[in-house]
């Protein structure tokens, strides 16, 4: 069918976004809504010695202050963080208290002291400005590497040495012993920059308590509704889950951003009870780069082993990541399992052994954003590699082809077994597309306009479809990882999928139609894809760590499997067969060897108007599926950066990408290749544009796009795209996930391109002008 | 943004008696600077002054071979004028589209803000200040960091640019914001060269009186000297000796290509 799987449908849901129409969580108004305002900490770190809200209290059109005070009256509970990490000693993670609104002590600019709630938000913005809050300054912790040192200021008094955990991961005896029988040991230091998401709507809240039903209804920018509900009910005790519905209607992108838990919601939540009104806040964009968890922030030092033959024999790493002042929701996970366990990249590595030791900072909590974990893995073993090469002369394309895992299934020493991949196929076809033979004549053209021109390879891993619930248990998650899918048939025919999944960006509401359209033999435009509300869909983990296709996708296929199963006996019963004789293909229900047919929109008539049907069979044509992933995916590729120096000024074009990647089966490859396209930008942004600086005190110093610098069309150029594709193995759709490929692998790309064309071997990112400048005068 | 009374005043003199009745009244000239201001609460003004009827402000009129630029014309109708191809290239680099239809020249000088493009080309095409006052050269002009010549509620009215022989503007945009990191326009009329540089001088668009004075015997980028690195700015974008290195490889570039 033409518009089923592998089909480049156009996007369903453009029609409303292009056109102005999507319903964000701003767009909602409920009656007698009031706003709220937060009065956030202007220091990094100080004691809150009194706060005085007497006058604010009494500014027009206020209904409400409160503060960290009256959330301990009341006893709402900690925002948490869901995955606990046990350290080398044994231990547990050390969690400081995070509270919805600071009690005692400010932790970082932007961190809450107080919500106003007002009839209008520049009533409760004026209101704010009464607000007298007495400081006791402290000392802040500004920097990642040094931050665990004793001596240092404590973020949390309870917490020794800033240090949440110390944890490791692989053989340490091996490695070491891989190192001390090693040919050639390559070492770098590198530090993985911070960034800010920057999703396009800032996040928002709209809490609603309906006192005669005691329901909350909380609208919300998130990326998983119902974790939202389970932490707010079970940890922070607004409501019980069956008086809390969460709904997350359209919103304008994520990257990991929006699946964490933050005060603002849950205050408006809480809030809403108090002054008896629904309440509504939506940040300002100061308001998102101050406040949403920031990501990466590693300071990490590296090590390759490599024998005579030039064969990798191990890899060690030490690493410091900054989780900021409160561990945000999965900020643990993010710079172990999802940051270690790919430290073997698309190589055969013996032995491994990686140190994280996770340290408190008096800055925004940094969590997930896009890749999470796997664009600094990819970051330290493509650099390594890269460095090993050049310190061995050989062509890296000869290094990484000759350590690269060629069997599957490979079990790697830090946990993961990658099911499948073709790595050679897919670097083969980036060098190709890429013309990485006509590079020397490219760079001598560039030499003689006086520039510098460099070509840099990523062959990047990354583990997605997250993830099996048993194995990420036995790691420490507080949940599991499988995703949940409801078909129903209306008795018209067409069909509405319920999906825990939550799209974003991503383009479920096509992609999944086209499911339903291989899968049953609906029309795409008779498919109705619902997800984002807690009230409506099956209970579901939602849409992160490219999890949606081959979690929530294989859940749909499951739901499908067991419609077609009660579709088949209705068939028997008006086809007058045995129902071991009745076939389904394209929608069409048939006794085998014959012309009797029905189709599946008759069979879903008959379930709801079962006038003439199967004794004993219920009515009604739906089900529901939860499907647990039996392994993580392993999408892989190569992306191929090709930039172009002015040594006078130091900035850096980029004259040439490709990306050559292993997503598995396309569903639509239009929109797979849109999500390359914008990983790839994300990934650009991190290694040339974007960094997030706080200066000595803990100011915010890139808290505007006048200084924090996202990419802009023009920072790129047009990309090659391609596809290897080798099916996963072990899900029904044989999918990898695609959205996060671009941010993990370009940095290598573009550090490994401008590196080259410098004749250096390392420079930190971002590589702007001036830090290329300054490279080049250093060398 | 605090509450404020909005004026649209119709001629220049009910403008400028808006302006100077208010206590604390403000101009609006495009408000590419001052709406963000009013927006993050960073300004209170009781007036806001808004220049937007003005008609006669729009208008670029030629004079003298050069061109007589009403202050509302936006940096767009520059750009598009062309009589001073690099005045209009200069105008083309400045912010986004949106910015260019509606900030306006005299909006930029009047807020005078030191990364801005317009500063450096108005001291290197040795322009004139007009005002409902009197008129101003732009070596007196410029005052410092966001600051100028204009008294208060002195309402910048045209300004006069010659037109030169030759000219060139470099920009080096900071990535983020893509204001000027560094900015040098090159201007030569017979014998004379002026050289501007906005975006680096630690206290704003400045004359780069070395290079005009080498640049006047031996009109040549190996005639640039090296800058002091003591008089740039300073900030994460670009330190003060990277300043100073890009002055005077933008200037040369300037040489080269005007």
């Amino acid at each position: 069918m033409s518009e089923g799987i592998g089909a480049s449908v156009k996007r369903k849901e453009d029609q409303r976004f292009i056109t102005g129409k999507g319903r964000y969580t701003d767009d909602i108004a409920r009656p007698g809504q009031t706003w709220g305002y937060f009065l956030r900490s202007p220091h990094a770190h100080a004691k809150i010695t009194a706060i005085d809200t007497a006058r604010a209290q009494k500014a027009p059109g206020v209904l409400g202050v409160f503060t960290g005070q009256d959330v301990a009256d009341d006893q709402v509970g900690n925002l948490i963080c869901g995955w606990n990490i046990t350290g080398k000693d044994g231990e547990g993670m050390k969690m400081g208290p995070h509270p919805i609104l600071a009690q005692g002590k400010v932790r970082y600019v932007g961190d809450h002291v107080a919500i106003v709630v007002a009839q209008t938000y520049n009533q409760a913005k004026d209101a704010a400005e009464l607000i007298d809050v007495t400081y006791d300054v402290l000392a802040p912790v500004v920097d990642t590497a040094t931050a665990h040192q004793s001596g240092q200021p404590l973020v949390h008094e309870e917490i020794p040495n800033n240090l949440s955990f110390a944890w490791e991961l692989g053989d340490k005896d091996q490695t070491e012993a891989a190192f001390s029988s090693a040919a050639h040991v390559t070492t770098i230091s590198l530090s993985n920059n911070r960034l800010i998401p920057n999703a396009m709507e800032p996040r928002a809240a709209l809490g609603d308590y309906d006192s005669g039903t005691g329901d909350f209804t909380l609208y919300t920018t998130s990326q998983n509704p119902h974790v939202a509900r389970l932490v707010i009910s079970a940890f922070v005790g607004i409501a019980p889950e069956h008086k809390l519905k969460v709904v997350a209607p359209d919103v304008g992108g994520g990257f990991g951003s929006k699946i964490f838990i933050y005060s603002e919601e849950v205050a408006c939540l809480w809030a809403s009870k108090k002054v008896g009104r629904p309440v509504k806040w939506t940040g300002e964009r100061t308001e998102s780069f101050v406040s949403d968890a920031h990501g990466r922030d590693h300071v990490t030092t590296a090590e390759l082993a490599v024998d005579g033959d030039n064969k990798i024999t191990g890899l060690r790493v030490k690493t410091v990541a900054n989780l900021g002042a409160y561990m945000s929701t999965f900020s643990s996970a993010i710079p172990t399992y999802l940051y270690a366990t790919l430290l073997s990249g698309q190589y055969n590595i013996p032995a491994i052994y990686a140190e994280v030791d996770a340290v408190y900072t008096t800055t925004a909590p940094v969590d997930a954003y896009r890749g999470a974990g796997r664009p600094e893995a990819t970051f330290v073993v493509e650099r390594l590699v890269e460095v090993a090469a050049r310190e061995l002369k050989m062509d890296p394309v000869d290094f990484r082809r000759k350590n690269f895992v060629t069997e599957f299934p490979h079990q790697t020493p830090v946990i993961m077994q990658y099911d499948t991949g073709d790595y050679q196929k897919s670097m083969d076809r980036a060098l190709e597309m890429a013309d990485y033979a006509g590079f020397a004549k490219r760079a001598k053209e560039s030499e003689a306009k006086g520039r510098r021109r460099g070509i840099g390879l990523s062959c990047y891993i990354e583990a997605c479809g997250i993830a099996p619930s048993a194995a990420v248990g036995s790691l420490g998650a507080g949940v599991g990882l499988y995703e949940s899918a409801k078909i129903r048939f209306n008795p018209t025919g067409n069909v509405m999928v319920y999906t825990g999944s939550h799209s974003h960006g991503q383009g479920h509401e096509t992609t999944f139609a086209q499911l339903i359209s291989t899968h049953l033999g609906v029309p795409v435009d008779q498919v109705e894809i619902v997800h984002g509300d807690t009230d409506k869909v099956p209970f579901g983990m939602g849409t992160y760590g490219s999890r949606s296709l081959a979690v929530g996708g294989s859940a749909i296929v499951k739901a499908a499997e067991k419609v077609i199963d009660k579709g088949r006996k209705v068939a028997a019963h008006l086809l007058e067969a045995s129902e071991e004789d009745i076939v389904f293909d394209a929608g069409q229900f048939s006794v085998k060897g014959t012309d009797r047919t029905k189709s599946i929109q008759e069979i879903a008539f008959a379930a709801y108007v079962p006038h003439n049907y199967p004794e004993g069979l219920e009515p009604g044509l739906e089900e529901s599926a939860f499907y647990d992933p039996l392994n993580f995916t392993f999408p892989a590729g190569t992306q191929v950066c090709e930039v172009e120096v002015d040594p006078d000024t130091g900035r850096v074009t980029i004259e040439k990408f490709t990306a050559v990647d292993d997503f598995g089966n396309l569903i639509n490859p239009m929109i797979v290749e849109g999500q390359v396209h914008g990983g790839i930008v994300q990934g650009v942004g991190q290694a040339m544009l974007e960094n997030c600086v706080y200066d000595e005190s803990g100011q915010l110093i890139t808290g505007s796009y006048m200084d924090y610098c996202l990419p802009r069309a023009d920072d790129v150029p047009s990309f090659g795209v391609d596809m290897t594709i080798t099916p996963c193995t072990h899900n029904p759709l044989g999918v990898k996930g695609c959205g996060e490929a671009g941010a993990i692998a370009a940095p290598a790309a573009v550090i490994n391109a401008v590196t080259h064309a410098l004749g250096l071997p390392h420079m930190d990112m971002p590589a702007t002008p001036q830090n290329v400048w300054r490279a080049l005068q250093a060398a | 943004m605090y509450a404020f009374a909005h004026h649209r005043p119709t001629s220049v003199a009910d403008a400028v008696k808006a302006a100077t009745s208010s206590s604390q009244g403000v101009y609006l000239a495009g408000g590419m600077t001052l709406i963000p201001t009013l927006k993050q609460r960073l300004a209170d003004p009781k007036d806001l002054i808004d220049l937007a009827a003005l008609a006669d402000l729009r208008e670029i009129k030629p004079s003298g071979g050069g061109l007589s630029i009403g202050a509302m014309a936006t940096h767009n109708a520059v750009a598009q004028d062309g009589t001073i191809p690099a005045l209009s290239a200069l105008a083309e680099g400045i912010g986004d589209p949106q910015v260019r239809n509606c900030g306006t020249i005299g909006g930029s000088l009047a807020n005078n803000d030191p990364a801005a493009d317009y500063p450096a080309a108005v001291l290197a095409l040795n322009a004139q200040i007009k005002t409902d006052q009197r008129t101003i050269a732009s070596d007196d002009y410029f005052q410092g960091l966001f600051t100028t010549a204009l008294a208060p509620g002195e309402l910048i009215v045209r300004v006069d640019v010659p037109k030169p022989d030759s000219a060139n503007y470099q920009k080096f945009a900071n990535p983020a914001s893509r204001y000027a990191l560094v900015g040098v326009m090159v201007a030569r009329t017979g014998g004379d060269v002026r050289v501007a540089v906005t975006g680096a001088g630690s206290d704003g668009v400045f004359r780069f009186t070395a290079a005009e004075q080498a640049l006047a015997s031996d009109f040549s980028p190996g005639a640039v000297p090296e800058v002091d690195a003591g008089m740039m700015s300073s900030d994460i974008h670009a330190a003060s000796d990277y300043r100073a290195h890009l002055v005077k490889i933008l200037t040369q570039r300037a040489v080269a290509e005007s």
